[in-house]
């Protein structure tokens, strides 16, 4: 409150805020909001408790918070690494393998999907091996919708673990070498706790990309109800049928990750 | 002679500068390795560390090799033995100063328990008891410090290396610190070696001071020896005298701009003069009778230097003289002002350079 306090009198050391700062702000959270506002004011109030409990919303619910759960831990166990490598080891070629890293960011995810066929498709360059030697089959599977997701959720956290390792003091990491640490001991027990907060903050953008995530899943996995229809799929599938349900479905997505997010930010950010 | 415990030949290049410094610390002995800013002290304390490869040298520890580029040899920090206490303590800011403490321990093998009790017995010998549970930003400098070299000592380093161990703390806790500090360093059997460029803290703690300047060594010897005899500006200001090169005849010294220092010690060849800012005296006039060192001089700056003034002299000789205030006032003593500069043959030292 104090900041809108201020913005209302302009009083205090430097506490007015200039118009061409503040019109653009308020202009762009309009734009971020508004689209939720028509939601809501679309939303079937009187048949929403029927709606809810419809067959098939809860499990593809269920399925999205699992799949963008798993990938965001095969992105921490792999993104982690990686980050580190990219932020501590000087080695030949690490400006291309820092682009790669990047390239799910802008690939569009439709795009990153059909790669991910053509990799790990039945006839693809492993998917064929895998099936015939391991017996595993990605696409089409809940599997798949892990891989899928964490393949276009992985580069926001490693961005934010290579940054954080980039502004941690590397100092403390030679302290801990001094007291006989090993690299090994020295990232679990030093280098890891002190970027935390920034695995943290990768970590939740990471589930929230993965927990949205379309093109990629429904190109790889497809769109089968409670084997790889999440959330998005589903709402995408109403769409076409049922304009309602669609909207009800968007506003249990919106609802369910505002809170995750907002739960999370308090509890790991510790920002308000 | 045993050899000494700590026996090494520090060269490392980089660009434009390069160190390249013999350096021997016995057991139980205090070194202070004593510089300018950019002089390569902690460069220095890198390369013992291990945290700095050499370029060419050695470092050995008790007889064995723990970097000799020449033969390709080569021990990392972490099995070293080599503990070190830095600038900014840089204590883990995620642990409790107890666990602090107890990560050299723990690294050693000792299980959880036991690295536990040994950080807590290093915690009461500084005075720190009460504190284990404390994170590092809930304690003052002094107390972190204190932690940071209990922590370092607590995995019983063969060699202790302290970077300007004082330098981040207030003048008070300072003085408190020093004296405990120089308890510890007593206590330790290990060879020590301190880092700083504060000749006070050099000379209150260390045994012997090495004097680094632009990376190269330029004196050593015990704080007697050293102030006593400085051999260059550096060491001179340092300790607060006055220092001339020339050449010695007798009891004449001929400095390279002609002017000539008489001194009652006797040298041949080429030497150091030195005599303190207090033993100059000023004069209106050209002083009359005794003193035989005497020049013309022009007041180039004063500064206020404890009690007294200090008068900074230009001319034939640059010259430092320690005037009394009351002297400065009669004499409306300004800067550009014309005096002459006496100093008596008794006041200077002479020593071969």
């Amino acid at each position: 409150m104090t900041a809108l306090r201020h913005l209302s009198t302009g009083r205090g050391p430097g506490r007015r805020v200039p118009a061409a700062l503040l019109l653009p702000a308020a202009l762009g959270l309009l734009l971020l909001v508004l689209p939720l506002v028509g939601l809501l004011l679309r939303t079937p109030w009187a048949s929403l408790p029927e709606r809810l409990t419809a067959p098939g919303v809860l499990t593809a619910l269920r399925l999205s918070v699992q799949c963008a759960t798993l990938a965001t831990l095969l992105c921490l166990a792999l993104g982690v690494p990686l980050a580190w490598l990219l932020a501590r080891v000087e080695f030949p070629g690490r400006r291309v393998v820092r682009a790669l890293v990047t390239v799910p960011l802008v690939l569009p995810p439709v795009v990153g999907g059909l790669a991910l066929l053509l990799v790990f498709g039945r006839r693809g360059l492993l998917g064929g091996w895998l099936d015939d030697t391991l017996g595993v089959t990605l696409p089409f599977t809940t599997t798949g919708v892990v891989l899928a997701e964490a393949f276009v959720a992985m580069p926001f956290l490693v961005i934010a673990v290579e940054g954080a390792l980039r502004a941690a003091d590397i100092r403390y990491e030679e302290a801990a070498a001094t007291l006989g640490a090993g690299r090994w001991t020295t990232f679990t027990h030093v280098t890891l706790p002190l970027v935390a907060p920034g695995v943290a903050a990768g970590a939740v953008l990471c589930w929230a990309r993965a927990l949205g995530e379309f093109g990629a899943t429904i190109t790889f996995a497809g769109n089968y109800p409670g084997r790889t229809q999440t959330m998005p799929l589903a709402v995408y599938l109403a769409l076409e049928t049922d304009l309602d349900a669609a909207i009800v479905l968007s506003l249990i997505l919106l609802v369910v990750s505002v809170a995750i997010l907002a739960g999370l930010r308090d509890r790991w950010l510790g920002s308000p | 002679m045993t050899a000494p415990l700590l026996d090494a030949r520090l060269v490392v290049d980089r660009g434009a500068f390069r160190l390249d410094l013999p350096l021997r610390v016995g057991a139980g002995e205090v070194v202070a390795l004593l510089g300018p800013n950019g002089a390569g002290k902690t460069t220095a304390l890198r390369a013992l560390a291990g945290l700095q490869p050499l370029t060419a040298g050695h470092v050995v520890v008790d007889g064995v090799d723990l970097d000799r580029p020449g033969h390709g040899r080569w021990v990392p920090p972490e099995r070293r033995r080599v503990g070190v206490v830095f600038q900014d303590y840089l204590l883990f800011p995620h642990l409790s100063a107890r666990d602090n403490v107890a990560f050299g321990p723990r690294r050693q093998g000792l299980d959880r328990r036991a690295a536990r009790e040994r950080a807590t017995g290093w915690l009461e010998r500084v005075g720190l008891a009460g504190y284990a549970r404390r994170k590092p930003g809930q304690l003052s400098g002094g107390q972190a410090q204190r932690v940071a070299l209990a922590r370092a000592l607590a995995v019983h380093p063969r060699v202790l290396l302290l970077d300007e161990p004082l330098a981040a703390l207030d003048a008070r806790t300072r003085l408190e610190t020093r004296a405990q500090l120089h308890r510890h360093l007593s206590a330790h059997d290990g060879a020590a070696l301190l880092v700083t460029h504060d000749p006070l803290d050099a000379v209150a703690l260390a045994d012997r001071l090495v004097i680094v300047e632009d990376g190269r060594l330029v004196q050593e010897g015990d704080a007697a020896a050293v102030t006593a005899r400085p051999r260059t500006d550096y060491v001179a200001r340092l300790v607060g005298l006055n220092l001339y090169r020339g050449h010695a005849d007798g009891h004449r010294v001929r400095l390279a701009d002609g002017v000539t220092l008489a001194s009652v010690d006797r040298v041949d060849g080429d030497a150091f003069v030195v005599f303190p800012p207090a033993a100059v005296a000023l004069h209106p006039h050209r002083p009359e009778g005794s003193p035989r060192n005497a020049w013309p001089a022009t007041v180039a700056g004063l500064q206020r230097h404890g009690d007294h003034l200090r008068v900074q002299l230009t001319g034939a000789l640059d010259v430092a003289a320690d005037v009394s205030a009351t002297a400065v006032a009669q004499w409306r003593l300004e800067p550009g002002q014309r005096v002459w500069a006496a100093v008596e043959a008794s006041e200077t030292r002479a020593y071969p350079a």
